[in-house]
């Protein structure tokens, strides 16, 4: 499968990729490498595991990273309820303490979590660690042994092997520095806002039901907007939000009503000086230049 | 005609000339080891190495490593591949013997005064004005004579000691005294009226002993920026021993470099060894020189590393002539940004030490406004006399 099929295969599935992003995708998959993915927020990163993990029919494992994630919430963690319930019962039953401990550390106790999950599955599944800028350092260099090695070691249990190598897509939103070692082990692509013809045919991927006037209206005038000193720039999931407001209220030409147009914009703008920033005089302007 | 790079016939061929590559992506900065070469190789054979496109899309996504790296890729790679039909003599740079392992900052390995071109801070052009030494023009400090350098012999164990103690002076006069609740203290300025009644129980309901209470001081986060643009080049390695030194004594603490690209290295500076951490620094620093770009770098610290790293218990350091080559309204417009954030803005400048000194740099001028101090500081006794005025920031 060459990148050009790749990326017919994800149009097919509505992910309208760049070049760029397909031949990345495609080394990724190729070569085994995770890939790490960079951009601003909306602009698509997630939502391309979600469509590769359709595309090769495989299961989408999510871990989500925060502040504070630990190798528990990622890895693995015991049933501590279980056990102890196992544990009163075998006391009754009067088995010895070594059969209570080999049952009670077996895979029947363990709760599989995403990095875990990602490893035993039978069919490579697609991991994605979403935002992992916001995951400690520590976290990130626990992270690293997995993704080179495919492997977690359980103390009571022993070593578990991959069965098969997930495909990793790391998602980051580039508020913190990621270490070079995790950069040198991943490929890496920055998803910048898509020019005006890619956002034009995600338009029309998602929403087909937007006529091609309006569709250019709505693209041109998102793309205006987006050269606006904006705090928070929308992205592709907010202009999708935009037309189906606009298809909602029943809109056929963005110049018609520019009182419907400015209270619209609620979903394109989503801070207070935003929507203080762009007054009725500047959406009229952006609209007339877009129309 | 051909926009691709001819090889001269004696090279060995492709896998050397992608080796040459990676080199030449080395040289200019992009962090790539060994492997990498091999991942190039690899994902050049897999897709169709013959488009120029295809293989300019691989070797992206195979060598770049961050957004900055992934923007300066594609003149790296015409500037190799795309060579307008010139024809590459050697596709394997010979070894560089001037780098040395044990030479820790620049200025030793050069064997010569990094202040040689010290012509470059001066504030006007006159000769004498801009001699690099500067002292007698200084405005007198009280310090030991050590500290009286001006700020290029600066880079010593000793010193980074000395700029360590500075720097821990300074962080403890920065306490932020802003926290709403007081709480009990032997010499607080109010009394606290819970515990007296608590302890009047036991006197019979006779207040004998008065408590008291404070505001606690809470612990500031200096969050440092120092320009190492060509016109601040003489100061910079005094400020860089104050970067170092404040990283050492303050774990919170955080550090940026900018000249015409912002560069945050506080992980070089948190090196366990001074020297290296200094000399790790001064790598990323020497890249640099040349022009300076105030304006959008500070924009760019706003709109990124501010949103994570600075809060209204932050104090923000400047370390800047304030000699911009952008239009001044961007340094304003990003200062007005990062004081949004609630953070105090110091603006430190050592042309300020200067006895004639007036801020007429319009980039200069047009910060000012924003600035909630701006302090002259060229030697470290300078900075170190600022510990009084911060306290009562």
């Amino acid at each position: 499968m060459s990148w050009n099929d790749l990326k017919t295969a994800l149009a097919v599935e509505g992910y309208v990729a760049s070049d760029d992003l397909a031949v990345a995708l495609q080394l990724a998959l190729s070569l085994g490498r995770p890939l790490l993915l960079e951009g601003a927020a909306g602009v698509g990163k997630t939502e391309i595991a979600r469509t590769l993990s359709a595309v090769k029919d495989t299961r989408l494992i999510r871990l989500q990273c925060y502040e504070g994630l630990d190798a528990a919430q990622a890895i693995y963690e015991w049933n501590y309820q279980r056990q102890l319930l196992t544990i009163r019962a075998a006391a009754e039953d009067g088995e010895t303490g070594k059969q209570v401990e080999d049952r009670i550390f077996s895979r029947d106790f363990l709760l599989e979590r995403p990095l875990l999950a990602a490893i035993t599955q039978d069919s490579p599944p697609v991991l994605l660690i979403d935002e992992i800028d916001r995951a400690d350092e520590e976290f990130e260099a626990y992270l690293l042994e997995i993704l080179s090695d495919f492997q977690v070691s359980i103390p009571e249990l022993g070593t578990i092997t991959a069965v098969t190598r997930p495909i990793v897509i790391l998602t980051s939103n580039g508020t913190r520095d990621l270490s070079d070692a995790l950069r040198r082990r991943c490929l890496y692509t920055y998803v910048a806002y898509p020019d005006r013809a890619t956002e034009l045919a995600i338009l029309k991927a998602r929403c087909p039901e937007v006529e091609t006037h309006l569709a250019d209206q709505i693209i041109g005038f998102v793309q205006k907007l987006r050269e606006e000193e904006l705090e928070k720039t929308p992205g592709i999931a907010e202009t999708l939000d935009f037309a189906a407001a606009l298809m909602g209220l029943g809109i056929a030409d963005l110049t018609d009503d520019p009182a419907v147009l400015q209270s619209t914009l609620t979903t394109l703008l989503k801070t207070q000086s935003d929507q203080a920033h762009i007054t009725p005089e500047v959406t009229g302007r952006i609209a007339g230049k877009a129309a | 005609m051909s926009r691709i790079t001819k090889f001269a016939a004696r090279d060995p061929g492709p896998l050397a000339r992608v080796a040459g590559f990676v080199a030449h992506l080395r040289e200019n900065g992009l962090r790539l080891g060994v492997a990498e070469a091999e991942v190039a190789m690899a994902a050049l054979a897999e897709v169709e190495a013959i488009h120029p496109d295809d293989s300019r899309r691989a070797l992206r996504a195979v060598c770049t490593g961050c957004k900055d790296e992934a923007e300066r890729f594609d003149d790296l790679f015409d500037s190799y591949w795309m060579d307008m039909g010139r024809v590459r003599q050697k596709v394997v740079p010979s070894p560089s013997s001037t780098i040395s392992d044990d030479v820790h900052s620049s200025r030793d390995a050069k064997g010569e005064d990094a202040g040689a071109s010290g012509n470059a801070t001066a504030p006007d052009t006159e000769e004498g004005a801009a001699d690099s030494d500067g002292t007698g023009k200084l405005i007198a400090t009280q310090q030991r004579n050590l500290t009286r350098k001006d700020l290029r012999d600066l880079v010593r164990p000793a010193e980074i000691a000395e700029a360590e103690d500075v720097a821990r002076r300074i962080g403890a006069a920065l306490r932020d005294k802003r926290s709403r609740r007081r709480i009990a203290a032997r010499k607080g300025d109010r009394l606290h009226f819970r515990k007296i009644m608590r302890q009047s129980l036991a006197t019979g309901g006779e207040p004998l002993r008065l408590l008291r209470k404070k505001r606690p001081d809470r612990t500031r986060k200096i969050v440092a920026l120092c320009d190492v643009s060509g016109s601040m080049s003489v100061y910079a390695q005094v400020f860089l021993a104050f970067l170092a030194g404040l990283l050492r004594a303050d774990t919170a603490a955080d550090a940026y470099l900018f000249h015409t690209r912002l560069v945050r290295i506080t992980e070089a500076l948190r090196d366990k060894d001074a020297m290296r951490a200094i000399g790790r620094m001064s790598l990323m620093a020497d890249g640099f020189g040349g022009g300076s770009k105030i304006g959008p770098s500070l924009m760019r610290f706003a709109d990124t590393y501010a949103k994570r790293f600075v809060d209204g218990r932050s104090v923000v350091l400047i370390l800047s002539d304030g000699y911009d080559t952008e239009p001044p309204q961007m340094i304003a417009a990003a200062l007005e940004k990062l004081r949004k954030r609630g953070c105090k803005v110091i603006w430190l400048n050592p042309l300020k030490g200067w006895a004639d000194y007036a801020p007429v740099a319009e980039g200069m001028a047009a910060a000012l406004p924003h600035l909630d101090a701006f302090k002259a500081a060229n030697t470290l006794a300078d900075l170190a006399a600022l510990e009084q005025e911060l306290a009562t920031l």
